[in-house]
């Protein structure tokens, strides 16, 4: 069994130590289950008369739908029922128009054209699995190729072909105003004009597909009083009901969904992939309906996670200090939304990575490709940028001839450290991370590197400060001649931004279409409390090994506008207001 | 087509069922026998989430002509423990937290079945080679690899 | 709908096989059951053979005679066929090798068919039985290049000879995953020595090409001369004679044409993996 170690030396006086569990062997519940082989899974369950489906997917990448012919196939032994895209009631649905965000992009099965290869156009029911996939061969379709565009950047350009018509700009809008999320935080021009060495360089990723051991599927069954039961392999299973009650229209409370019990997900079984059509398909024929991707349509057609290109622009001074960070990066959608403009949010939320940087800006983009639609994993929208952030540390370190353990706790946040979010950097432990790692792999560290804690030093002076901050008007939606356009405003030192909180969150919209957002405004950031007790006595500030600089904290190399007057440290701000990733609103 | 019958003793008991001709043992087994130990994972022979013993010998039920195990013993995870008492790799993969999704859990155990079958106290390479057809996204192998070696020194690990 | 014929004699199976176009073999199932489970493979006539002769092992004497219907497990079970136990080991997991036959691994697309790889060194010969006539045996290498063209008929044996000194003969698959990984490459080589020079070796390339292939320009480049670094070096130099190896889901083209005079390299210099 791994050995975990409690490390209890560290932040001793943040943590009561009367834990229960943590640190302790626990026997989970669901164990006799799986290794007695008794645990259900969504397709461990026999139902009489069960019909299968499977889908006819495009051959194409990008098609227009000539002609489709499904009577062969409807004549076919054992089936039941063939369904086209005018027999689901919603076809056109975003997953994230449960909580009002984004436009309907991406049908059930497609009517008119095909924006990726495997894209589902006709579905088949049957008595067995093999009659389904015997029929699949019969049904004709006629295509009519259109270029496709593949590439993150190239389809963002005038004349690319149009993915996604919803988008016809083949970006995803974020607050029906930007192509792109954006960050700014003090001015990353000046940043660089001051730094001693300016560093760019391209990052990619592929696409990576969860590949769990149970594929995507489910089970629907007409049950009693026209409810229908579906188990289903969902990991979020309310999500999955919202999704297809929305998209055959009718009341969540006719659908009894079943599920939790899942063969590895890792975000894969988010998008709802199957549930609609086995719930659709039961309610045509009154029979149960089984919907399985096999293995070669879940590599294949089951969402990946979004490859994703990125670019970072770092300004660095000679003793190794971060003066200003510039991230582009662009997710690969595929064809359509499904959680790629969340992920886009996270990746914005996450930059400029665990390190305190003075100028930070970046831009987001949602690029749709014709690709396969890319979805949730394990950290989807950060573990991309994390990657490209850390390798770039590494050769920022080597450019500062710094040892790349130093480098990162000479500039990782401390506690109070203002992040370009303008919320207070709290629970910060990439210090003592890196420590505990060098000990354990016998890096050798000099002393004030050991000696240096995420309780030191963060906060003081410019570090607490909201710097005054360029504003741009790039990449608004509707002016393509923006994308490169000037600094349009200069926020004051000091400004926060406020979002609206009356945001209605959870009321699902019916027609699929958002409600409008409301663009954020800004207001000066408040006083704040001072910091609590705990971290007394004031500590010293971190002193950098001699190698680095004699000053003891972060000066600017350039004379970046001059900052008002110290206000408190802020991370009492915290605790007070929940933030939502998704609108940037207050939860209520 | 007509379907073909079809007998066979599956942990223990005798069954008989009518298949397609070309039905593979998975199907059989779980929709027609209602035994859903063995799982699909990927009908191709790769993930080994489907491996059952047939005659004692570890196959992969999605790959095996149902009618091909005619008079045959099949014996899947199913029917592992001796009533209320498991098995003592169950037992092991239980305090070795060898599971975390339980999907692979079934033909794990059945491939670490048909090893300390043959080979009571394996090293720890031929226990990695014994589970090298089975396929884990979750918990990592090495929790397993560890279960199954502890239940090798267990006593009564060479029950079958 | 798939029909299934199951047949008590190769003879029979042999005859239904050339008088149904739609008519296959299914073997162990793992290429065959594959292609149903998938829905490729909806029409026609499967056909198994029950026949004791097509799981014959005879592999006590100079001359080794395999049924196609022996499995990768009976091939390591068997003391007598240690030279193929690496290239069985080879094959899948355990559970793979219960099934995985020798006939079928001879119809095994690249990346697979890693065991053919090793029965290529060893000059194997293929005994193809076509209608209810006697069976003939053909060249391995001849049948392979005719593979894709299909119709030879029935395989129910292979034979070779014997290596007369077992560490003469090597086989090696390169994979990133192990111990079971697909191949991005595997090398049999055969390299029998006389007076200290190796004379009329048999080199044999998987993943490579569309089939297993022969290494001509290896085996000229070592023939007649000592295992020597000046051999080796010529031999790396001719490795990528007759290659046309894929780009897959495992490793592209150009990987494979790097990587592969390495191995072999290494394979010839008896260096480990």
């Amino acid at each position: 069994m791994t050995t975990m170690e409690m490390r209890k030396d560290l932040f001793a006086d943040e943590r009561d130590d009367n834990l229960n569990v943590v640190g302790k062997g626990v026997q989970r519940q669901d164990m006799p289950g799986h290794v007695t082989a008794r645990t259900r899974f969504f397709d461990d369950h026999a139902f009489d008369g069960m019909l299968h489906l499977k889908v006819v997917r495009s051959p194409h990448h990008h098609a227009r739908i000539r002609a489709i012919d499904t009577s062969a196939a409807e004549r076919a032994p054992g089936v039941k029922r063939v369904l086209r895209g005018a027999d689901v009631p919603v076809n056109k649905n975003t997953l994230l128009s449960l909580i009002n965000f984004g436009k309907d992009d991406e049908p059930s099965l497609a009517v008119n054209k095909v924006a990726y290869k495997g894209e589902p156009v006709v579905a088949i029911l049957a008595d067995s699995e093999a009659q389904a996939q015997a029929a699949r061969k019969l049904v004709r379709i006629d295509y009519d190729p259109l270029p496709a565009v593949f590439d993150v950047e190239e389809t963002l350009k005038a004349g690319a072909p149009v993915v996604n018509e919803t988008y016809p700009g083949n970006y995803f809008e974020y607050h029906e105003r930007f192509d792109h999320q954006k960050l700014r935080f003090g001015d990353v021009e000046r940043g660089f004009a001051g730094a001693d060495i300016v560093m760019e360089h391209r990052y990619q990723m592929s696409p990576i597909e969860h590949a769990p051991t149970e594929t995507n599927g489910s089970i629907a069954a007409p049950e009693q009083n026209g409810r229908y039961v579906v188990h289903s392999c969902a990991q979020g299973l309310f999500f999955a009901l919202g999704t297809t009650a929305k998209i055959v229209d009718v009341e969540s409370n006719q659908l009894h969904f079943i599920g939790g019990t899942v063969g590895g997900g890792f975000g894969g079984k988010v998008d709802s992939l199957t549930e609609p059509l086995a719930v659709l398909g039961a309610m045509l024929t009154g029979r149960p309906v089984r919907f399985v991707l096999d293995r070669e349509e879940e590599m294949l057609y089951g969402s990946p996670r979004g490859a994703e290109r990125i670019y970072i622009k770092d300004g660095l001074m000679r003793d190794g200090r971060i003066v200003a960070r510039h991230i582009r990066s662009y997710f690969d959608a595929g064809a359509y939304t499904r959680l790629s403009s969340y992920a886009a949010i996270k990746c914005t939320a996450h930059v400029p990575g665990p390190y305190w940087i003075p100028n930070v800006a970046s831009d987001i983009y949602v690029s749709y490709t014709n690709r396969c639609p890319s979805t949730a994993m394990r950290g989807f929208g950060v573990t991309a940028v994390d990657f490209a952030l850390e390798v770039q540390m590494d050769r920022l370190a080597e450019a500062a001839n710094m040892d790349p353990m130093e480098f990162r706790i000479l500039n990782a946040y401390r506690d109070g450290d203002m992040k370009p979010h303008r919320r207070a950097a709290k629970n910060t432990a990439l210090v003592e991370c890196v420590q505990v790692a060098a000990e354990k792999a016998n890096w050798p560290l000099s002393e004030q590197a050991k000696r240096a804690s995420s309780l030191l030093g963060g906060g003081a002076g410019e570090r607490s400060q909201i710097p005054a901050t360029q504003l741009d008007a790039r990449g608004q939606i509707g002016r393509p001649d923006s994308r490169n356009g000037p600094v349009t405003q200069v926020l004051p030192a000091g400004t926060t931004r406020i979002a609206p909180s009356k945001q209605p969150v959870m009321e699902g919209a019916r027609d699929g279409r958002a409600a409008p957002t409301q663009v954020p405004r800004y207001e000066p950031q408040r006083p704040a409390a001072p910091p609590p007790p705990a971290y007394q006595p004031a500590p010293p500030p971190y002193q950098p090994p001699g190698s680095y600089s004699p000053a003891p904290v972060h000066q600017p190399a350039s004379p970046l506008p001059a900052s008002p007057p110290p206000a408190a440290p802020a991370q009492t701000q915290h605790g007070a207001v929940r933030f939502s990733s998704v609108f940037g609103t207050r939860r209520r | 087509m007509a379907k073909l019958p079809l007998q066979f003793r599956l942990n223990g008991s005798d069954r008989a069922t009518f298949v397609d001709p070309a039905s593979n043992l998975l199907d059989t087994l779980r929709r027609g026998l209602g035994d859903f130990g063995p799982k699909y994972g990927c009908g191709q022979g790769t993930c080994g989430v489907c491996t059952v013993l047939v005659d004692g010998e570890p196959q992969l039920a999605c790959l095996t002509l149902a009618v091909s195990c005619e008079g045959r013993q099949i014996e899947t995870a199913s029917g592992m423990a001796d009533g209320p008492n498991l098995h003592p790799l169950q037992d092991a993969f239980m305090e070795h937290f060898a599971a975390q999704c339980g999907f692979c859990t079934p033909g794990m155990l059945t491939a670490a079945r048909a090893l300390l079958a043959k080979n009571p106290q394996p090293s720890r390479e031929e226990v990695v080679e014994a589970i090298s057809g089975n396929i884990c996204r979750c918990t990592g192998y090495e929790p397993i690899i560890a279960a199954i070696l502890a239940a090798a020194n267990a006593p009564g690990a060479r029950r079958a | 709908m798939l029909d299934l014929r199951t047949c008590a004699s190769l003879s029979e199976a042999a005859g239904i096989l050339s008088g149904d176009r739609q008519a296959l073999l299914i073997g162990g199932g793992t290429l065959v059951m594959r292609d149903v489970n998938e829905g490729r493979l909806t029409e026609g006539t499967l056909v198994r053979v029950t026949d004791p002769a097509f799981r014959q092992m005879s592999a006590g004497g100079a001359r080794v005679e395999l049924g196609a219907g022996v499995t990768m497990a009976m091939v390591l079970a068997n003391r007598d066929l240690a030279c193929l136990h690496a290239a069985a080991r080879a094959i899948g997991g355990p559970a793979v090798r219960t099934m995985a036959t020798i006939g079928g691994n001879l119809f095994a697309a690249a990346p697979y068919g890693d065991f053919t790889v090793a029965l290529l060194a060893l000059d194997a010969q293929v005994v193809l039985q076509s209608g209810y006539g006697s069976g003939r045996a053909v060249a391995l290498e001849e049948f392979l290049s005719a593979r894709e063209r299909g119709g030879q008929g029935l395989v129910t044996a292979v034979q070779f000879a014997r290596p007369q000194n077992p560490a003469e003969f090597q086989f090696r698959k390169i994979s990133r995953v192990k111990p079971k990984g697909i191949s991005l490459l595997s090398i049999a080589a055969h390299l029998p020595l006389s007076g200290g020079r190796v004379a009329q070796p048999r080199v044999a390339y998987g993943a490579m090409a569309p089939t297993p292939i022969r290494a001509r320009g290896v085996e000229r480049a070592l023939d007649g001369k000592p295992l020597d670094h000046t051999a080796i070096q010529l031999a790396k130099q001719a490795a990528l004679e007759g290659c046309r190896p894929a780009t897959d889901a495992i490793a592209s083209e150009w990987y494979r044409r790097e990587i592969l005079p390495v191995h072999l390299g290494r394979l010839l210099a008896g260096e480990p993996r």
